[in-house]
């Protein structure tokens, strides 16, 4: 079993995410530490991109600010400051990206780069399930998940992406899931449909921020993300945002 | 590999939700495409609504001026709506209205695309939000109060580097929130299957009819057919219906901006790479890290950091060439149309103008040149003034 479904099974768990480079990378690998130390089962860091189109506006300009720092944030610096974060913390990573910037450092060496430094999974949301042939076989030969992701939706496409899931299921955020925080139907629905079709953990993102809506969610999930919150406290803390990111994390945790 | 390639590009690369509607879209599309009630109307649309067949124009007078080749133009600048773009849009309108849907988006560089689509739009009772660059708005701010003159709503993108490609992540995200009622109107040949060849199949009415126009009036083919290339819609369909004829010269001209040694051009096929970028595998300009560059030129048509994967397969299978015009070349060629023939082409069209001055001269008097006026330059007028320094706004 890989790390990244080890990590989720048979619990409730809450992931976190982050911009790398976002106010800076050596930020990051600290930010990461404080995520993983209050209690989150997996951290997803994002590699920053010129266009992440499947990202809402907060995500957007962490990317933004990512690339326009000092130095900017490549994905070489990436990889270096997830060696250095993978040998202080315990909890699986997964890198958070998009295509082309995977395609242009090539799918081999992205892959065996990932293995080197302590990824686990990779995610990245405009590879559709009719592309996954791209890089899946670099994947599988050095071991790292592409995580699935799946929409409220997807209807009968749920048949034929679930089976073939590894790592977990990324459950996107759509207009049944982040709007209030309420379990909408559709998604009660997806959820039964994967549950039926594989024992891979379901990850759920939503726009959700109270541990009431937190503990709603959870118990459909194996996991939650809430993939703008974190992000939002860099924006606003900047490099003295590592306290306020434990705090945040251990009180999600706390109320799954 | 899987669908809609064009030797290795092309393909579906997008967020799994928008697969549901891009396959929604195919299936509706081969239904209606061989529809006689659809073919019907689109033809009498395009016929009494927006003009076609267009005309194919001899230029007389540029073709002594410069002295070699016969120079033919496709005067797409004529259609309602003053482009090619009429000819999509009213392909897609159609479509969104057989499919049930009421409301269409579009993206919209130099507001062409978004102006045909608002029109479509109004015609045919669909509700229209056009997603344009915060920076396009402002350089073709007449666009948008025609826009909203047609009843589209406006949307001033402020992300990036709020051009052509931030619209175009705009409209991919609104479309993905929000599928049920909604069609997006893709403007050009690119973005996932099946976008790149419906706007090619509704394009390549272009091409057909200059193909027919040429033999009638010449009773052979041209050697050189020729057409500006940003996104690639305009010359896809000129270059269609030649594909298959090997004498016939296929050329595409570039937005090379201030040149395509400098880094303020947006040169795709000259300057690029092969990547994947909204939802197409083709050629980007983008750093050594795959991140998309922040493309140039004068014309925000031609502003766009990718290429249609059909045209990026014409380049690497050799069957057309793809050359650089830069902005001043272009700006030239604007003003030599106008004084010559009378006729003020779009900035986009006056790239390839421009890169006929050059061939042209270096022909035979027997050779044929076609060039196709994808639309016409009213919109340019106060930004050419500038660019000659004359304080002139709309």
């Amino acid at each position: 079993m890989s790390r990244v479904k080890e990590a989720l099974i048979g619990k409730k768990s809450f992931i976190g995410f982050l911009t790398a480079g976002d106010p800076s990378i050596d930020k990051t690998e600290d930010f990461i530490v404080e995520i993983a130390n209050a209690g989150a089962a997996i951290v997803e860091i994002g590699i920053p991109f010129s266009d992440p189109i499947a990202e809402g506006p907060v995500v957007q300009e962490a990317n933004v600010r990512a690339l326009s720092a000092p130095g900017g944030c490549t994905t070489d610096m990436v990889f270096d400051m997830v060696g250095r974060a993978s040998k202080k913390v315990d909890v699986p990573l997964v890198l958070l990206t998009y295509l082309n910037p995977v395609y242009k450092y090539g799918y081999e060496r992205f892959c065996a780069k990932c293995k080197e430094t302590g990824v686990d999974g990779i995610i990245i949301p405009d590879l559709s399930y009719e592309e996954k042939g791209e890089l899946l076989e670099e994947a599988n030969k050095y071991g790292i998940d592409i995580i699935s992701l799946i929409s409220t939706n997807s209807g009968d496409r749920i048949n034929m992406i679930a089976p073939e899931a590894t790592g977990y299921i990324y459950i996107l955020p759509s207009e049944d899931n982040v709007a209030e925080g309420e379990l909408s139907g559709k998604l009660l629905e997806t959820v039964g449909r994967i549950r039926k079709l594989t024992d891979t953990p379901v990850v759920i993102e939503f726009g959700a921020n109270t541990p009431e809506q937190i503990a709603r969610y959870s118990d459909i999930a194996d996991g939650i993300i809430i993939e703008t919150r974190i992000v939002k406290l860099i924006e606003k803390y900047g490099a003295d945002a590592g306290k306020h990111i434990y705090d945040y994390v251990k009180k999600m945790v706390d109320s799954i | 590999m899987s669908k809609g390639r064009y030797g290795i590009h092309g393909g579906q690369y997008i967020p799994e939700s928008l697969m549901n509607e891009v396959n929604k879209l195919e299936k509706a599309y081969e239904h209606y495409k061989n529809d006689p009630d659809f073919i019907r109307e689109l033809d009498q649309l395009s016929r009494e609504y927006a003009g076609r067949p267009s005309l194919l124009y001899y230029a007389e007078k540029m073709t002594k001026d410069l002295g070699g080749a016969k120079i033919y133009f496709k005067r797409e600048d004529l259609n309602h709506t003053g482009s090619h773009k009429i000819n999509n849009v009213l392909g897609q309108a159609l479509l969104a209205k057989k499919m049930g849907k009421t409301r269409i988006i579009a993206e919209t560089g130099a507001g062409q695309h978004g102006v045909a689509t608002a029109t479509a739009a109004a015609l045919l009772g669909l509700e229209c939000e056009i997603y344009m660059g915060k920076e396009d708005t402002i350089r073709q701010a007449l666009n948008v109060y025609r826009m909203e003159l047609l009843g589209a709503k406006v949307h001033a993108v402020e992300t990036g580097t709020m051009t052509l490609k931030d619209a175009v992540n705009e409209c991919m995200g609104e479309w993905a929130r929000r599928t049920e009622d909604t069609l997006y109107a893709l403007g050009s040949v690119m973005g996932p299957h099946p976008f790149p060849m419906i706007v090619r199949d509704f394009q390549s009415v272009i091409s057909r009819e200059a193909r027919a126009q040429i033999l009638e009036k010449e009773g052979k083919l041209p050697d050189v057919v020729m057409a500006c290339v940003g996104g690639g819609s305009n010359a896809m369909g000129m270059f269609y219906e030649f594909i298959n004829d090997d004498g016939v010269k296929l050329i595409g001209c570039e937005a090379a901006g201030k040149g395509i040694d400098t880094n303020e051009t947006a040169a795709t096929v000259n300057t690029g790479s092969l990547g994947i970028f909204h939802g197409m595998k083709s050629y980007f300009c983008q750093d050594d890290y795959g991140q998309i560059a922040p493309v140039y030129s004068i014309s925000a048509g031609l502003d766009y950091p990718g290429v249609g994967p059909e045209h990026a397969n014409l380049h690497d299978s050799g069957r057309a060439e793809y050359v650089p015009v830069t902005d001043d070349e272009a700006v030239n060629a604007f003003e030599y149309i106008a004084k010559t023939e009378g006729i003020i082409a779009a900035i986009e069209s006056s790239h390839a103008v421009a890169h006929l001055m050059k061939i042209a001269p270096t022909m035979s008097k027997d050779q044929i040149i076609i060039c196709c006026l994808s639309g016409r330059g009213d919109k340019d007028v106060a930004a050419i003034a500038r660019y000659r320094g004359v304080d002139l706004h709309e």
